[in-house]
């Protein structure tokens, strides 16, 4: 099949390549170098299967927290004009360029139990964050509501003004615009960019680790126990890998059928 | 130069500066040492030292954990010194055969409870566990596993509210207030002194977790690396280690 084109530049195909196999090898090296034969048991053991299920509910809750609180905000982004639109815009995308350590530190430092929020919070309500399964919530959203919010935004920005316009003049209001109109048109985006969050919370680590700590059934996500189990048995953490990959992928793979163009 | 253009050669220049200057004639020599993040303090005093009974040698430390040392040893990386907190690391390394001669033992680490500053919970012993937010190293790292032995030896049954990756996360967790007491070494005890206070606990004295080192085979100047070794093992050693709360051999 010949391309009214041209041949594609060979300048862009071996980059493409490179990056193609900077990507894939390791991942591919990580099947290799597991031991199959002792996976069927590593997948029996009770601290997996928490860890696993703990991993799967709270990036889902985050996900849809982020949903809630992220598709007003790229709507406000996107749609209104006011003068601090790029700071704001800035303040949103800080976590995303954040070590996950120092979005640990900073989520102690509001909602520790001497923290900024934290402290008042517990006073009146006995309730902290720390060592909680809300926490680990609470830190995936942190680390997860950029990437949902700019996603989204371009969702929004791309699926034009003009429509909200016109639904304008057939006497909408911005509310029945925003639920009728606005939304339905960026829903793929705005599913792509839930998966996304939900993806970078099931990875999520450094935050969680910093202000939630590690016990098994409430704190232990899989990439704590990947951590943990590192240090002491190789070939286990190995294998918590795998699964840790096989979810991901399944997941996205199970999701790119029925919403998923772009991913 | 469009304006573009120029952030963009800016930004390269920024990134590979450091680079640059780093490659600049640089004659003297390095004595690079990994060790156990517990031996921070010890081991930089200590780095103080030897410096100064070594012109023109400069010791660069590396603090991590003492699994990952070891095997970040064994896959090639370089050092000239190794001290890990135990000895099932150490081995690693000598199994690895990265070790130029047999490790040696010298320094302990005893476990103690820490707590906020004036133990406001009034925690004397383990016992006193129940019923306080507190932590401990998971069970798979080092100072998990001695946390276990005594706490299975005074029969303590209270669950900590997290098991922590390693002694400084466990530490940290105390320090910042966000758990009320924690297990740890102590010298991470003595290392946060101002913001913890210690509680010794019965019978960890017999269950210490033993530090090795050994110089590394790969290393540029052997007589360096064994040079720190000696240091570490001197009267100055032990002072160093003792001032930061190890028990010196």
């Amino acid at each position: 099949m010949k391309d009214p084109l041209g041949r594609p530049p060979a300048l862009l195909l071996i980059p493409a390549a490179l990056a193609t196999a900077l990507l894939v090898v390791p991942l591919a090296a990580m099947v290799v170098a597991t031991d199959w034969a002792g996976l069927p048991e590593q997948l029996r053991s009770e601290p997996l299967r928490q860890a696993l299920w703990l991993s799967l509910t709270t990036a889902t809750t985050a996900a849809l927290v982020c949903l809630v609180l992220g598709l007003p905000l790229a709507w406000v982004l996107a749609r209104l004009d006011f003068r601090f639109r790029g700071v704001l815009r800035a303040l949103v995308v800080v976590p995303l360029v954040l070590p996950p350590v120092v979005a640990g530190v900073a989520l102690r430092t509001t909602f520790g139990r001497r923290g900024l929020l934290g402290e008042p919070i517990l006073e009146v309500t006995g309730f902290s964050f720390p060592f909680t399964t809300w926490g680990v919530v609470l830190s995936h959203v942190f680390v997860s509501l950029p990437f949902v919010v700019i996603a989204v935004e371009g969702a929004f920005r791309a699926s034009g003004r003009e429509y909200d316009a016109a639904a304008a003049t057939l006497g909408a209001s911005r509310w029945t615009t925003f639920r009728r109109v606005t939304v339905p048109l960026a829903l793929p985006g705005i599913i792509a960019g839930a998966v996304l969050g939900w993806a970078r919370a099931l990875g999520e680590f450094g935050a969680t680790i910093t202000f939630n700590g590690n016990y098994p059934g409430t704190t232990q996500v899989m990439p704590n126990l990947i951590y943990v189990t590192r240090q002491s048995d190789q070939e286990a953490a190995l294998a918590l890998s795998l699964v840790m990959l096989v979810v991901s992928v399944g997941v996205l793979l199970a999701l790119r059928d029925r919403w998923l163009g772009g991913i | 130069m469009p304006r573009r253009w120029r952030t963009g050669v800016l930004l390269v220049l920024l990134l590979i500066a450091p680079g640059l200057v780093a490659c600049g004639g640089d004659e003297e020599e390095t004595l690079q040492v990994l060790a156990a993040a517990s031996l921070t303090e010890a081991y930089t005093a200590l780095a103080r030292d030897y410096e100064f009974d070594h012109p023109g040698v400069e010791v660069e430390l590396q603090f991590g954990s003492s699994t990952d040392l070891a095997e970040t040893l064994a896959d090639d990386a370089p050092g000239d010194v190794l001290a890990t907190a135990d000895e099932r690391s150490m081995q690693i390394a000598v199994d690895a055969g990265v070790t130029a001669s047999e490790p040696q033992v010298f320094a302990l680490n005893e476990l103690v409870i820490v707590t906020a500053r004036g133990n406001p919970d009034r925690i004397r012993s383990l016992e006193d566990l129940d019923g306080v937010d507190w932590v401990r190293c998971a069970d798979d790292v080092p100072c998990g596993r001695v946390a276990l032995t005594l706490l299975d030896a005074a029969e303590v049954t209270a669950e900590p509210v997290s098991l922590e990756v390693d002694v400084k996360a466990t530490l940290e967790k105390v320090a910042s207030g966000e758990a009320d007491a924690g297990l740890v070494y102590a010298s991470d005890a003595v290392s946060a002194s101002s913001a913890v206070d210690s509680v010794p606990i019965e019978g960890s004295a017999a269950v210490p977790a033993v530090y090795y080192v050994a110089p590394l085979a790969q290393a540029a100047d052997t007589e360096l690396a064994e040079a720190w070794i000696a240091l570490v093992g001197s009267a100055a050693g032990d002072v160093a280690l003792n001032n930061a709360g190890f028990t010196s051999r």
